[in-house]
């Protein structure tokens, strides 16, 4: 072991810092030997189902269950008024978000649906196969009424308004305007305009949502057994809507698989399984199926936006303006609001560039589809293929080559801290290096010679690049200041038990994308044992730290520096009672690999668990008054900026099949900048994940609704995400800036991967098509859609 | 998603299944390898009383040859054509679809007899079975008939198979050495049912089926545009194109219009013609 003086913290012998370590938990997840919601089961549980709305907007003019409570197995059938006597509503709004408007929203409808899907009643059963059975029985005569569907129409005089109390069918609306547009635009030599589509899509996880709910009325307890990303926002919401003490509350998140953003919301339905719960004094399952997935889950990205691009003859970029409009359901999604995509799009277009002009506006209306609210990447790959698909036409138009229209307007490397034109202050970005580094990667001037050459050959192939910015280790600007009970603030609980083990309990959570790996490797090096050592316990109200959870890209920089902090003081705590017992210096002394040793010499000393006999059995043998500490919490919030921002660059390879349509993708890489790099692989994994989900995006995903608000495409068949078959190697390299927020210096980098790649594609497949004088703006770019560009296909017909 | 309830017997041998079906007639449905019936079920598209489960009777397995033809029991699995010797030297049009047939899972336990009688129009055996003019095996109690694949599929899940029949073989000619054939298909993601597919077979000089799938409500053999082939080499594929829009009467869907998939099996067939012309 060397004993020569480490560079930083992260250099200590023993450091899991910037090292890939195999996971502890996935072992267990791969053998299919997790516990997710749905393999919990409970004495005397009950299984319910929810009777949905076959209509986007309908009266309920009647619910007939007699028949269905007849039915084998079935405990009860409950309609929404029923319900409303143990549970509240909820209206989804921020204060900070000004402005922003929403209706009262029930766990079950009461007197009309107003999305396809929305629940308005339940059966509950001892099966959930009896529940769908007796489901079936339930008679709704239902009343149609006018759907709004189209959000081009939703503000237009003649449209019915949703809900009347709210005078109009407008949610939220922002405008900015930074520095003097008008004049930019004025002295601009050219004005490029387009209009982009964002396809709605939805998130998909392996594990549907899922909540078994224990009412426990002899304590007046409630146990949520929940796949949700944010434990202690539920348990304070359940605990308010349902009359309960928030302390009567707790949720425990045992496995989860997958989230992105979907498990992190308020459901109707999965609230209504709590209340149920308390209804009828039973344990109470819900576990949605793929089917009421795709029209519950929330949805996102459907937007249209119109953008201008104000730049030189040299292609100096002077403006950005940009209007948007996004519909976002009949509510807005509680309690995090669905307003803010449309913000975040307000607050990211232009993000990369050194324009001093900026002129956006965005409006967020109500219609009669499924809600959406925020997934994975919240806004990023909107602004990002808005902000690039500008440039790169910019670019085209003036015959500027893509990486050196960038490299004359993105932001100088020098020139941070820097505020962007949202008003948002970056710490310290690094987009000319990661361009450099992305081109590198690509052999960029290799691809365009290939390009050049098969082109001859009537091969169109096609080279994409996205800059983008990113918002991450959000602070409460993000939700907290604007009214709701999301706790910015994450903390760690670290112990250090007899045999040596280290117990960490930490409020950021697991969703499968390896946080307990994550926050193992920084209690780990902290304390200064074998990863082997660390247990790491995360999705316990009742027995983590009170903390925010896991989204936004905030596990690693906040949940993670709370780890550091806390490890840190434990391994003090540990040393101190070392030193008494052996005579020494606490300062002479260091923890490696689970023994004390000496600093200098790295000459081992004494084994921590030598240390916990003596401190837990034989406290006697330590001197008088040494009281040791050997449970320590540390708390971390991020309050330098409203977020700390990372950027990035991808690229994109592709062939453009011009006589199918069909887009092949042939190479995909990825240059960010995460800061601190904890565990590479999982690094690189997350940003691998996210550029599949963004490639979804760009070719496959939608959520199709017909003129009548009717998903026409919710399911597995026919709502296509992305598969390995037609996935390209992803090359994942990184620049590493740490933020000075932390003394972690981590970033976020669960979202990069999906903000860039659809703009990625998209530039990709005009760059192809340039010959052809053929350029798409609309997500998802389809072989139809492809082939109508081309005019080799006239119309849709059918 | 969990099905209806309903009975199941597995059969042991064929006298119970049509004991069974004239028991139950139209409330029982057979189960093969249940890759389209049981997603069906649990979607509650479908809600039989009964399944009767024909996977262990031994008379529908099996793949064996004849000096003409190639004898492929119903219960055969894709996977087991897939890797087939026999298939692969006598029916290669068979053999160079089954990759693009669903994933491995499912090839794992679907069965040949099990796509055919299931007449989705976007499959692909039900397309290749006509380009090969393949005969279809039906039993009853007492008797057996063959229809030919052209005469099968009626429409869209529908059949010929009458009330207490079933699928039990299907008879492929053998390839001769003169034999030609292509099998192409465009779907978003590989597995998926394409957007279009045209599987096309020229047992000899002057024989050209073109059996297009994913295009209408059962596979569509695209006469006009084969004759124009047959009498003008490749001379004739401007002609054989522009006639797609009568053979096809394309209807749309999800993944394309009408117009596309008409523009898509014009670009099929040009893309074929080098694999089914010598002169091509």
């Amino acid at each position: 072991m060397s004993s020569a003086p480490p560079v930083s913290f992260f250099d200590r012998p023993n450091s899991y810092i910037g090292r890939t370590v195999p996971r502890p938990n996935v072992k267990k997840l791969l053998q299919g030997r997790g516990t997710y919601v749905d393999d919990i089961t409970l004495p005397r549980m009950l299984h319910v189902v929810f009777v949905r709305s076959p209509h986007a907007h309908a009266k309920i003019v009647s619910i007939d269950r007699a028949a269905a409570q007849e039915m084998p197995g079935v405990i009860a059938v409950v309609t929404g008024p029923e319900l409303a006597k143990v549970i509240t509503p909820w209206v989804g709004v921020l204060t900070h978000m000004k402005g922003l408007k929403s209706a009262p929203q029930h766990a079950i409808a009461i007197d009309r649906a107003c999305w396809q899907g929305e629940a308005v009643a339940a059966v509950v059963a001892e099966t959930r196969a009896e529940a769908e059975d007796a489901a079936e029985m339930v008679v709704v005569e239902w009343e149609e009424l006018p759907a709004v569907v189209d959000m081009e129409a939703a503000l237009d005089a003649g449209t019915p308004v949703i809900h009347p109390d709210l005078g109009d069918n407008l949610a939220f609306r922002r405008e900015l305007v930074t520095g003097d547009v008008d004049g930019a635009f004025a002295a601009a030599d050219h004005v490029f305009e387009e209009i982009f589509h964002t396809g709605r899509h939805t998130g998909v996880c392996l594990e549907p949502r899922a909540v078994l709910a224990d009412y426990q009325p002899a304590e007046g307890k409630l146990v949520a057994y929940q796949a949700t990303q944010a434990p202690h926002m539920i348990q304070n919401l359940l605990a308010k809507h349902l009359n309960l003490t928030e302390s009567d509350v707790r949720v425990v998140c045992k496995d989860v698989g997958g989230s992105f953003g979907i498990k992190v919301h308020i459901y109707p339905d999965e609230m209504a399984t709590a209340a149920l719960s308390v209804l009828l004094k039973r344990p109470v399952k819900f576990i949605a199926d793929r089917l009421e997935s795709f029209v519950t889950d929330i949805h996102a990205r459907d937007h249209r936006i119109k953008g201008r691009i104000a730049v030189k003859n040299d292609g100096e970029i002077l403006a950005f303006e940009i209007d948007d409009r996004t519909g976002i359901g009949p509510y807005s999604v509680y309690p995090r609001t669905s307003a803010v995509e449309a913000n975040q799009v307000v607050n990211l277009v232009g993000g990369p560039y050194k324009h001093k002009a900026y002129r956006a506006a965005t409006e967020v209306v109500f219609q009669n589809k499924n809600v959406t609210c925020q997934y994975r990447a919240v806004g990023h790959p909107i602004a990002c293929a808005v902000t690039e698909g500008l440039v790169d036409l910019a670019a085209r138009k003036l015959g500027i080559d893509p990486a050196e229209i960038r490299r004359r307007n993105l932001i100088p490397d020098d020139a941070y801290p820097y505020t962007g034109l949202a008003g948002l202050p970056y710490e310290s970005l690094s987009h000319h290096a990661s361009l450099e580094k992305l081109l590198k990667l690509m052999d960029y001037d290799g691809l365009r010679t290939e390009q050049a050459e098969l082109r001859k050959r009537g091969i169109y192939r096609g080279i994409g690049l996205a800059s983008f910015i990113e918002v991450t280790n959000p602070s409460a600007a993000f939700y907290g200041v604007g009214g709701a009970r999301i706790s910015s603030q994450d903390g760690c609980t670290i112990r250090l038990d007899p045999t040596g083990t280290i117990i960490c309990a930490t409020g950021v959570t697991e969703q499968g994308q390896g946080t307990e790996a994550m926050i193992a490797q920084i209690a780990a090096t902290a304390v200064g044992v074998t990863m082997e050592r660390v247990r790491v316990i995360t999705g316990d109200t009742d027995a983590t730290p009170y903390g925010g959870g896991t989204w936004a890209s905030r596990g690693a920089g906040i949940g993670g520096e709370a780890a550091l902090q806390a490890g840190k003081a434990l391994r003090q705590n540990i040393l101190t009672v070392a030193a008494a017992m052996l005579q020494a210096a606490p300062e002479s002394l260091d923890i490696r690999n689970g023994t004390v040793v000496d600093t200098d010499t790295g000459v081992e000393r004494l084994p921590l668990e030598e240390i916990g006999r003596v401190v837990y059995f034989r406290p006697d043998a330590l001197p008088k008054g040494l009281q040791p500490e050997f449970v320590v919490t540390r708390h971390y919030v991020q309050k330098d900026y409203p977020f700390v921002f990372t950027n990035g660059i991808q690229g994109s390879y592709l062939e453009v099949d011009t006589e199918t349509g069909f887009v092949t993708l042939l190479k995909h890489w990825c240059v960010e900048d995460c800061g601190t790099i904890i565990n590479p692989q999982l690094v690189d994994e997350q940003i691998r994940g996210g550029v599949v989900q963004g490639l979804g995006g760009a070719l496959y995903e939608q959520c199709i609704y017909d003129d009548r608000g009717q998903l026409v495409n919710g399911s597995m068949i026919d709502y296509l995400v992305p598969m390995a078959g037609e996935m390209p190697d992803i090359v994942v390299g990184h620049v590493v800036s740490p933020t000075a927020s932390s003394e972690l210096g981590a970033k976020g980098a669960g979202e990069a991967g999906t903000a860039g790649a659809p703009g990625a594609v998209m530039n990709a497949i005009n760059d192809a098509l340039q010959p052809l004088n053929v350029s798409l703006a609309a997500q998802p770019f389809t072989p139809e859609s492809i082939l109508m560009a081309l005019g080799r296909v006239s119309a849709k017909v059918g | 998603m969990k099905a209806p309830p309903f009975g199941y017997v597995k059969a042991r041998e064929l006298g119970q299944v049509f004991d069974l079906l004239e028991q139950h007639g139209d409330e029982a449905k057979i189960l093969a390898g249940g890759q389209s019936l049981i997603p069906s079920l649990n979607l509650r598209l479908s809600r039989p009383t009964l399944l009767i489960d024909i996977n262990a009777i031994a008379d529908l397995q099996g793949i064996r040859e004849t000096a003409d033809t190639v004898v492929v029991g119903a219960l055969t699995t894709h996977v087991a054509l897939e890797k087939s010797p026999i298939i692969s030297r006598h029916v290669q049009l068979l053999a160079a679809a089954m990759p693009h047939i669903a994933h491995p899972a499912i090839r794992n336990r679907g069965t040949i007899g099990g796509s055919l009688a299931f007449a989705d129009p976007a499959a692909e055996l039900p397309a290749c079975a006509t380009a090969l003019d393949a005969t279809f095996i039906l039993r009853n109690r007492d008797q057996e008939r063959r229809v030919k694949a052209s005469e099968f599929f009626h429409g869209l899940f529908e059949t010929d198979l009458k009330p207490g029949e079933i699928l039990a073989a299907i008879e492929f000619p053998k390839a001769t050495t003169s034999h030609r054939f292509a099998f192409s298909e465009l779907a978003r993601r590989h597995g998926d049912y394409a957007m279009i597919g045209l599987a096309a077979a020229s047992p000899q000089l002057g024989m050209l089926r073109l059996a297009y799938f994913g295009v209408a409500d059962r596979p569509v053999s695209a006469e006009r545009a084969a004759t124009h082939l047959i009498r003008d080499g490749a001379a004739g594929v401007e002609a054989a194109c522009a006639s797609l829009a009568d053979d096809l009467e394309s209807s749309g869907d999800l993944n394309a219009g009408p117009q596309t998939k008409l523009h898509l099996a014009a670009v099929l067939l040009r893309r074929a013609l080098p694999a089914l012309l010598p002169s091509a």
